[in-house]
């Protein structure tokens, strides 16, 4: 990376054996100057990071297909025989099938929630006038920036006093609660960019409010809502703090998230290693395929959150 | 007209602003009273102590090595996880063998790579955590297997179990599961920057290290920034305790080495039932981290460079 330049390359001069300075660098760098040199370095740590990322989740497959005594006997070699059964005790004995529905539950639930009121308050709030506009406006943005763990020892009694610990509607009202700042946020900031012509030209057609909303400025912001929908699922589907603390009464209502840490301290001191890889490659592998298959719109969802 | 507007303005707003004034604001609100009482969270009887709860955070051992913990992460994971996707991004993008025409190039099969690293984003904490977890076990796990393998039998580190260690360990899985998002979105800005501000450095005698830094760095200053400021929430908060607390031993052990401020205040409020003085603990961290975001702004500031 700090190889030098030769500054008769930048000239488009073809390739010239490199001189004195480089001498001491690998062979590769004969061929392609400098940037030989560094394409080599480049693949080079980009190969290694690869196989970071890579070989802990082969891994954990590969674990998932082996019996107890060869996941200590030999936690690096592949399975001897494809050990099916632990994917299938996982999923019904250990309760992954549940854990999965609930997640869909609640997750389905409060993903609808906060995009249709996300939207509609980050409508209002970018495009009305009206006093109390801007302090509303910082009400909502301020809560991306305080622990949330600060506001869950009152909120746990919130929930009690209203009876919503341990169901589904109450932790999709949470989710949707603490999925709003960002939303709202997010989404303020496309209204505010869409053309007011358009709208105004509904209200002149005799649209109502409500229905220049649901009819013109909903669909014109199309790509915002998908961008922030992906930030919003990922995020409420892969929840471990609230749930941990909000949703501990009945052990079948556990999150997917829960569940599975649940099953790794159970297991733990039942020793059934290969049920509980097999549980975390359940758990990993649809978001993983989804991923792959929605790659392109995650990445662009993602990444539009952190760059606003 | 007028009288339209505001109605309509009043339907849209009055359900998710009291949804989020019940489940966001009042929690804050009361956790602040809370923090001068010395409530238990079992029986609904407190009284105000004043400072009380504050005088004795100054003389509790755990907070204080929570606190140094917490502030550990806060500074490392940081600049390690930035300076990664900085680097790979950097690599990705500007890294390539030349060609023809083009000055800088990324490598080939930059968009594999960028698929690749994105991997770990997606999963949950608890997933990488355990994961993690399985790979640290001195006996089974992944590591000490690989390190017997290649014949370094003596070196069979106890990983979470060491107070040396445990919290290097944690730290190397969240490092782990968001490099690959900040080579992503580092990527995507990178690839915005004119070529000919390298091309023009490049023929000024710049090498790459060069024009990292003063191209490409000043450039991303607000990405980075940004970036900066999502890294240490999450080194303070949600991330931070859901790691420590399945990761590692007791959870916070051996012997506090990986106690962190989030995961005391869940243990002060549900194992010990004293949420009047873990909600005090939460306003620490709440201080702890308006200090940090008023630093990282303001090192931040400086001229926006337009492109």
């Amino acid at each position: 990376m700090s190889a030098q330049t030769d500054p008769a390359e930048l000239t488009g001069v073809p390739e010239q054996e490199p001189h004195g300075a480089s001498a001491g660098r690998p062979r590769a760098g004969k061929r392609g100057g400098e940037g030989g040199v560094l394409n080599v370095f480049s693949h080079g740590v980009l190969v290694i990071w690869g196989l970071l990322v890579t070989m802990p989740l082969l891994w954990a497959v590969a674990s998932s297909f082996k019996d107890d005594s060869e996941i200590f006997g030999s936690p690096w070699g592949l399975p001897s025989a494809l050990h099916v059964d632990n994917w299938v005790r996982a999923w019904d004995k250990a309760n992954m099938g549940q854990y999965f529905l609930n997640s869909l539950i609640v997750v389905g639930g409060s993903l609808i929630g906060t995009m249709l009121l996300g939207s509609m308050a980050a409508y209002v709030l970018a495009r009305f006038d009206f006093p109390g506009n801007r302090f509303l406006y910082f009400l909502f943005v301020g809560g991306m920036g305080f622990p949330v763990i600060l506001a869950l020892v009152p909120l746990f009694f919130v929930m009690k006093n209203m009876t919503l610990l341990d169901t589904y509607h109450g932790l999709i009202l949470v989710y949707i609660a603490y999925s709003l700042p960002f939303t709202v946020f997010f989404l303020c900031g496309f209204f505010r960019t869409l053309p007011t012509s358009v709208a105004e030209a509904a209200l002149i057609d005799g649209a109502s409010h409500t229905r220049t909303f649901f009819q013109v400025m909903l669909p014109m912001a199309k790509p915002g809502l998908i961008s922030v929908g992906i930030f919003n699922f990922l995020g409420q589907w892969n929840q471990y703090l609230l749930p941990t603390v909000l949703n501990v009464g009945d052990p079948n209502k556990k999150m997917l998230t829960q569940g599975l840490v649940a099953l790794a301290v159970s297991q733990g001191y039942k020793g059934d290693w290969s049920g509980l890889f097999a549980g975390l490659t359940i758990a990993m592998l649809p978001v993983l395929a989804a991923y792959i298959i929605f790659q392109r719109q995650v990445v662009a969802g993602l990444t539009a959150g952190a760059l606003k | 007209m007028q009288h339209g507007k505001y109605r309509f303005i009043a339907g849209f707003m009055v359900v998710p602003l009291a949804i989020y004034a019940i489940f966001v604001i009042s929690p804050f609100v009361q956790a602040i009273y809370y923090s001068f009482t010395d409530w238990t969270g079992l029986s609904p009887d407190m009284k105000m102590v004043g400072f009380g709860n504050y005088v004795r955070l100054f003389q509790d051992d755990v907070f204080w090595a929570a606190v140094g913990n917490s502030v550990t992460l806060l500074l490392l994971l940081p600049v390690v996880t930035l300076s990664l996707g900085l680097f790979f991004a950097f690599m990705l993008n500007v890294g390539g063998r030349r060609r023809k025409k083009a000055v800088i190039g990324g490598v080939r099969g930059s968009a594999a790579y960028k698929i690749l690293y994105f991997f770990p984003q997606v999963l949950s904490v608890p997933i990488v955590a355990l994961l993690f977890q399985f790979a640290y076990n001195p006996e089974s796990g992944a590591l000490n297997a690989f390190f017997k393998a290649i014949g370094l039998d003596g070196v069979q580190p106890d990983w979470l179990g060491d107070p040396q260690l445990a919290l290097w360990c944690v730290m190397g899985a969240m490092v782990w599961a968001n490099v690959g998002f900040y080579v992503v979105l580092f990527s995507a800005g990178m690839s915005s920057i004119p070529k000919d501000f390298y091309e023009a450095a490049l023929l000024d005698g710049a090498n790459r290290l060069n024009t990292f830094f003063r191209i490409t760095l000043p450039l991303l200053w607000d990405t980075v920034q940004t970036g900066w400021i999502y890294m240490g929430i999450l080194a303070l908060d949600v991330s931070a305790f859901a790691f420590v607390q399945i990761m590692s031993v007791g959870p916070g052990g051996p012997d506090y080495a990986t106690e962190v401020l989030p995961l005391y205040v869940y243990q002060k409020t549900f194992r010990d039932g004293q949420a009047g003085y873990a909600t005090a603990i939460g306003v620490s961290l709440l201080i702890v981290t308006l200090i940090f975001s008023a630093i990282v702004m303001r090192l931040g500031r400086r001229e926006r460079l337009e492109f």
